[in-house]
């Protein structure tokens, strides 16, 4: 009897949509894991294991705890942008939106707030303004050819990645170096325009390039699942993403509504960009010849992270993590791109996420009508008696 | 003069060829949006093979092992989607955009561990084909005729006589319009849209070894096709998914794709002092400008990115 009990408590527990989106995502990274751990067999053989081990404990490679405190700063510095970058997919999604672009928007962004911060000399909170503004302009022209002209989104997303990354080449190379192809250093030519710590660093082993962009992600996640699951705007959105013509016929605006979605999408992507940059972890190339690989990103970070904004933030730092561990691998035997290949198949994986639910439920519902069916015929062998 | 048309026909034949892949696809009723990660690994099927060939291996054979390797590079990696998208209803967008990546990442850990394998200073991920390229190219006075422009020629003709003339190519694109009454009618949607995907996947994998011959005689596999995969859609889209269409949409935005190349060559054209950059936006901005004026009344196949359940009636 008690063990019934228990098999039917686990049932509930499996049956719930959160549980199941965690179980799904902890299969996509473990069998994804297990594929690069298969490529790097096929490499070489006799460090594999070592090398998948390496990928994993990224900063904690470092024997003392200051030093992995410090590069689990850098990690964070980088999960922060990648955040941003899965937000603003995902916010799209809820609309029924693609949002590729997000790579592109992610650019615009990193442009218009290097621009500000070097050429123009601006504070960062105006520079992080100008790489919002500019991240939801490339946004709203994907939504407006999307909406008015039935532009396929992604099509017109990758278009404006290439045309964005040319522009911002174009825009930057007024201010880079002059040995060099990379932008002048923030630090050295405006201070004003790297993003505050508010001694953050002191936890982070000194690490100057923590600041407030880390807090300001999570907050933002967290914000965006307010609006998605309590606000009207974000019913409205859902509803658009589920049921185009429905929610148009129950007079929401839907034309308004996609365009909007990628404003606040692009304008997610170029505060990201303006995270990473406006750290001064990082300085842009100006002859860069493709797109950065963030937006990327970012989308296995959203569908890693089950389309939740919350799971999207372990997500993110998940990814972030096997990428910066990759870069620790031994670069003579192994190549660093073996994260992103392992990225690559944890997205693949997500595409049956949607399959291994329906499979999930169906089984669940099996076993419980086969329970139901025990438990009816038990009864009518007591009436027997 | 000369130099642009050579190359305003070799990018025309990419397109062609990639375009006409993603129209198999569409019209079984499979988005195949993963045609870039095809492109890239029918292109790592290519290139390797030009790589490890003898140079002095007749040159028809060359060009026929060549294009061997990157149709079944391309077949073997369209599988992928096709697996998930037919037979479990993946999302298509999502996978597709996911084969992209993987092809990037993928391409580029195989090639830098051959690379480190052969010398383990290299950690570049450039496969070199200089010798072997020439069996590719028949020069004709000034100008060099690439076999690949016979070969997306041919597809082109193949792919009008298969599609609107074949009792396979009208059930394919009835899969694509309508495939609960093709399937009423004894035809097989499932195995239909296999073939679509399947020769997508084949004609993109030669379109990835044609860009990456194009004009160079190396290749860096870090950075991609350079969103030729999605050109070849928008390409497909402005020709209205039909092969003669697509064929003359690929020549225009070759030649756009060309001038990047060679504008340095014209007078004129380096006297405007116009950037770099410019130029290589050009494909990418003339592509959206087009997208906006012929995806409002688009005749895409009806059904296109729905997936098939027999269930469901």
């Amino acid at each position: 009897m008690s063990g019934q009990n228990s098999s039917n408590q686990s049932d509930s527990f499996l049956s719930k949509p959160a549980v199941q989106s965690i179980l799904a995502a902890l299969l996509c990274i473990v069998i994804g894991l297990l594929i690069g751990y298969i490529a790097l067999l096929i490499i070489s053989p006799k460090g594999a294991t070592e090398a998948i081990i390496t990928i994993l404990k990224n900063y904690f490679t470092y024997p003392t705890k200051a030093a992995a405190m410090k590069y689990l700063g850098n990690t964070l510095v980088k999960a922060a942008p990648l955040l941003m970058c899965a937000l603003s997919i995902q916010f799209c999604y809820q609309a029924g939106l693609f949002n590729i672009g997000a790579a592109g928007q992610y650019v615009a962004g990193a442009g218009a707030s290097l621009f500000c911060a070097l050429a123009l000399k601006l504070p960062w909170f105006v520079c992080l303004l100008a790489a919002l503004i500019a991240g939801g302009l490339f946004g709203v022209i994907v939504g407006l050819l999307k909406s008015y002209l039935n532009v396929n989104e992604v099509i017109s997303g990758i278009m404006l990645n290439w045309i964005g990354l040319y522009t911002v080449n174009m825009l930057l190379s007024g201010v880079k170096e002059t040995a060099s192809p990379y932008t002048v250093s923030v630090a050295s030519t405006n201070e004003a325009a790297l993003l505050p710590s508010l001694g953050m660093e002191k936890l982070f082993s000194n690490n100057k390039y923590v600041t407030i962009a880390i807090p300001l992600a999570i907050l933002v996640a967290i914000l965006l699942k307010v609006v998605l699951s309590m606000t009207v705007f974000g019913y409205e959105i859902k509803a658009t993403g589920i049921a185009k013509d429905a929610a148009k016929y129950s007079g929401m605006k839907e034309k308004r509504n996609v365009i909007i979605t990628l404003f606040i999408g692009g304008a997610l992507a170029g505060i990201g960009a303006a995270f990473l940059f406006l750290s001064g972890y990082e300085q842009w190339s100006v002859t860069q010849s493709s797109v950065p690989s963030m937006g990327f990103n970012g989308i296995a970070a959203t569908f890693l992270g089950g389309l939740d904004p919350i799971g999207t933030i372990f997500a993110s730092y998940f990814i972030q993590h096997i990428t910066s561990g990759g870069s620790y691998l031994d670069k003579n035997i192994y190549p660093s791109q073996i994260s992103d290949f392992i990225s690559a198949i944890i997205i693949y994986l997500c595409g049956f996420v949607l399959f291994f639910k329906l499979y999930l439920n169906g089984y669940l519902r099996k076993r419980a009508e086969r329970a139901k069916e025990r438990g009816i015929s038990k009864k009518e062998e007591g009436g027997n008696f | 003069m000369v130099l642009l048309l050579q190359y305003t026909l070799l990018f025309a034949s990419v397109l062609i060829l990639v375009a006409l892949g993603g129209c198999f696809s569409e019209h079984s009723g499979v988005i195949n949006l993963g045609l870039e990660g095809i492109m890239v690994m029918g292109a790592l099927g290519g290139a390797l093979t030009l790589k490890y060939i003898s140079p002095n291996t007749p040159a028809l054979l060359i060009v026929l092992a060549v294009i061997a390797a990157s149709v079944l590079s391309g077949a073997i990696y369209s599988v992928l989607l096709a697996v998930a998208c037919i037979n479990l209803k993946a999302d298509q967008t999502l996978v597709g955009t996911a084969l992209n990546m993987l092809a990037a990442a993928a391409a580029t850990v195989i090639v830098k561990s051959i690379n480190m394998a052969e010398n383990p200073d290299n950690v570049s991920s450039t496969v070199q084909y200089v010798q072997s390229k020439k069996a590719l190219v028949v020069p004709i006075g000034s100008f060099q005729f690439n076999w690949f422009m016979l070969v997306a020629l041919i597809a082109l003709i193949l792919a009008y006589v298969i599609l609107y003339k074949t009792r396979f190519g009208l059930r394919l694109m009835a899969c694509g319009e309508h495939p609960q009454a093709a399937d009423s009618v004894g035809i097989n949607v499932y195995t239909m849209r296999w073939a679509g995907v399947l020769i997508s996947g084949m004609l993109a994998g030669i379109g990835g070894i044609v860009y990456i011959t194009a004009g160079v005689s190396e290749w860096k596999f870090e950075v991609g096709v350079a969103g030729f995969g999605f050109l070849a859609l928008a390409v497909m889209i402005f020709g209205q998914w039909k092969p003669i269409n697509i064929g003359l949409a690929a020549l225009l935005f070759g030649f756009f794709r060309a001038l990047s190349n060679v504008y340095s060559g014209f007078d004129f054209l380096s006297a405007l002092n116009i950037p770099g950059s410019v130029y290589n936006m050009m494909p990418y901005i003339i592509s959206l400008i087009v997208l906006a004026f012929t995806s409002s009344n688009s005749r895409a196949p009806k059904a296109e990115g729905i997936p098939y359940d027999k269930g469901s009636r």
